[in-house]
């Protein structure tokens, strides 16, 4: 009962903490459409427009309003989840956005999961063997992945898996609950050009960790109490290295989202990140703004999620 | 028999040998095996970008239909791609712009970066209100705030250097910020204002320059990651505009004739390895000898 009632006051705490970052971004995103220099109508129309056509699109867009009746505009329609609409896709920007986002958030999901697995196993082997051949293989590995740009990836994956060798597709989506087994074929390969950054990423900062609380002395106690090594390390020393390590993942999750822009337009899989390199080739800016504050606002809450779990694996934090 | 204190004989035959510490710390470096190693990647793409006008004189957006798709060989060292343009020489004057892009990024974060950091870290009432923008400004994905504004901007290289720079200012002035909040509560700086040093004298004296080592640390990362964005922001035709050459519109072009000419998008991806490569092994050794508490290799 008081742990709810604690858990319940910490997730409040950190939703109110957000908010001042939300209105922030809001007014950021808001800001930045005004601030195309010209007039976004006329780019909008192209030079073939006729006055009545330019008003027209000031007038849909509501730029013919004074700033201040604009700002309202927006305020009031986030609370309704009217973004406006889409010049590109003649849609409600909100709609686009829940038909998109979750592909892009498939595409991210498999992408952590293949980052956790391999970034966390290699950062732990890499401490474990120190200064060792695997050690340094492993850290080699972790540098090739963060330097390597992840479209080139991508794009080496696509001449040799996909048309040398001809096993995966080159581009493409075909959705996890119309047919598992298409899905896993057209995101394995977006999936793994996307993690391999944050694969080299998270393996270094595990294995730092790692090594910092192998030094620590409740692990030589547990040790010379003659505790079996596996059961030290994956109980005394492991549990406590994840602690820090989850605040990476929300870190790690902006990145995948931000990687995704790229990968996507890639593989021409349609999630956000292709829809809003479109938006912007085609300036269809109701789409750009209400697209970027959607997806700055869910990773906020991830965000928030990612510091309610660490809370809670770390008393420290949660009382302090 | 007794003659002076024994210190002052004692001080007067050890000749004064202390270095100076920039030169300790450079001394250090240069026995660092992996930044020399990422010093030496770098060294090539800056020495290419640096000597591009004499190792490259064939201009990069010179059209030779005849020539096209030739494979790299005697005539062309790096082929050559759709239009017979010289590989070559648009790698290297491609170099050229990472470069440029890399360092303006570098530098506008350094003054700007700093500026707001020291002001959020030093001046309590400036914080709350520079850092709820700065954290709003981290909360975008940095690719796609950088898409977002060049939305605004239209797509060109001052306007990707523009872009980027807001993307990573609010970063830089997060490290900074934190090392001056350890900093302004340190004696030595009380010492400062109980002497009557006035703000401007104690950032500038006491606090920047113990401020440093974490801020160029993470300027080579900024410089690496700067140089990939580009990269993204110009493949996704976002970036400096064709025929202008740079690494991510190459490979935006090569993309279409990968299979039969696969050395228009491999050679410039190479190069942009090499180059974030090398960025991020200096970024490393850098951390290693400025900054060993962030050490991450052991």
């Amino acid at each position: 009962m008081k742990r709810n009632y604690e858990l319940a006051s910490l997730v409040l705490r950190r939703v109110l903490g957000a908010l001042p970052v939300l209105l922030i971004v809001s007014l950021i995103t808001f800001g930045m459409m005004r601030l195309i220099p010209g007039d976004p109508s006329s780019i909008i129309g192209g030079l073939s427009a006729t006055p009545a056509q330019l008003a027209q699109i000031r007038s849909d867009l509501g730029l013919d309003e004074p700033f201040t009746v604009q700002l309202l505009r927006w305020y009031g329609g986030l609370l309704h989840g009217n973004l406006g609409r889409s010049i590109l896709m003649g849609q409600d920007v909100m709609s686009v956005t829940l038909q998109r986002l979750p592909v892009t958030i498939a595409l991210s999901a498999y992408a952590l999961v293949i980052t956790l697995v391999l970034g966390l196993a290699s950062g732990i082997l890499a401490a474990l063997r120190q200064n060792t051949w695997i050690d340094q293989l492993a850290m080699m590995i972790a540098m090739l992945g963060i330097s390597i740009p992840n479209f080139f990836l991508g794009l080496l994956m696509i001449i040799f898996f996909a048309v040398r060798l001809g096993w995966l597709p080159t581009g493409g989506y075909i959705g996890f609950t119309d047919d598992p087994v298409g899905w896993l074929r057209t995101s394995t390969m977006p999936a793994i050009s996307l993690a391999l950054l944050q694969v080299g990423l998270l393996a270094r900062i595990t294995r730092s960790t790692m090594l910092e609380v192998l030094r620590q002395d409740y692990i030589r106690t547990a040790r010379a109490k003659g505790l079996p090594r596996r059961l030290v390390v994956m109980k005394h020393a492991l549990s406590n290295a994840l602690i820090p390590i989850t605040t990476v993942v929300g870190i790690i999750v902006s990145l995948l989202v931000s990687g995704s822009v790229v990968t996507e337009t890639l593989f021409s899989i349609p999630g956000m990140g292709q829809l809003l390199t479109q938006a912007v080739l085609n300036r269809d800016y109701p789409m750009v703004q209400g697209g970027l504050f959607l997806v700055t606002a869910f990773l906020v809450l991830i965000n928030i999620g990612v510091d309610v779990c660490y809370s809670l694996l770390d008393p420290r934090v949660r009382h302090g | 028999m007794d003659s002076g204190p024994a210190e002052l004989e004692f001080d007067a035959e050890i000749p004064f040998t202390r270095e100076h510490p920039a030169w300790a710390t450079l001394k250090r470096l240069f026995h660092h095996r992996l930044f020399l190693f990422g010093l030496g990647l770098f060294g090539i793409i800056l020495l290419a970008a640096a000597l591009a006008p004499w190792i490259a004189p064939v201009d990069p957006t010179k059209l030779a239909m005849r020539f096209k798709f030739r494979p790299p060989g005697a005539d062309f060292a790096f082929g050559t791609d759709n239009f017979g343009r010289s590989l070559w020489s648009r790698v290297i004057w491609g170099a050229q712009l990472s470069v440029i892009i890399g360092f303006s990024v570098v530098a506008l974060n350094a003054v700007f970066g700093t500026l707001i950091g020291a002001l959020a870290g030093y001046f309590r009432t400036l914080d709350n209100g520079l850092m709820r923008v700065n954290d709003a400004l981290m909360a975008f994905p940095a690719i796609l705030l950088a898409i977002g504004i060049t939305a605004v901007l239209g797509p060109s290289m001052l306007d990707a250097i523009l872009a980027l720079a807001i993307v990573y200012i609010p970063r830089t002035a997060r490290i900074v910020r934190s090392s001056v909040i350890v900093l302004r509560e340190m004696e030595y700086v009380q010492a400062a204002v109980a002497a009557g040093a006035g703000h401007w004298r104690i950032l500038r004296r006491h606090i920047l320059p113990n401020a440093m080592a974490p801020l160029i640390v993470q300027l080579s990362f900024l410089f690496a990651y700067a140089v990939l964005s580009e990269a993204t922001l110009s493949f996704l035709g976002l970036g400096a505009v064709p025929p202008t050459p740079t690494w991510g519109n190459i490979m935006a072009e090569g993309r279409q004739y990968m299979i039969e000419a696969p050395w228009i998008i491999t050679i410039p991806g190479i190069a942009l390895m090499i180059t974030v490569m090398g960025l991020n092994l200096l970024g490393d050794g850098l951390r290693d000898v400025l900054d060993p508490r962030l050490r991450i290799q052991q």
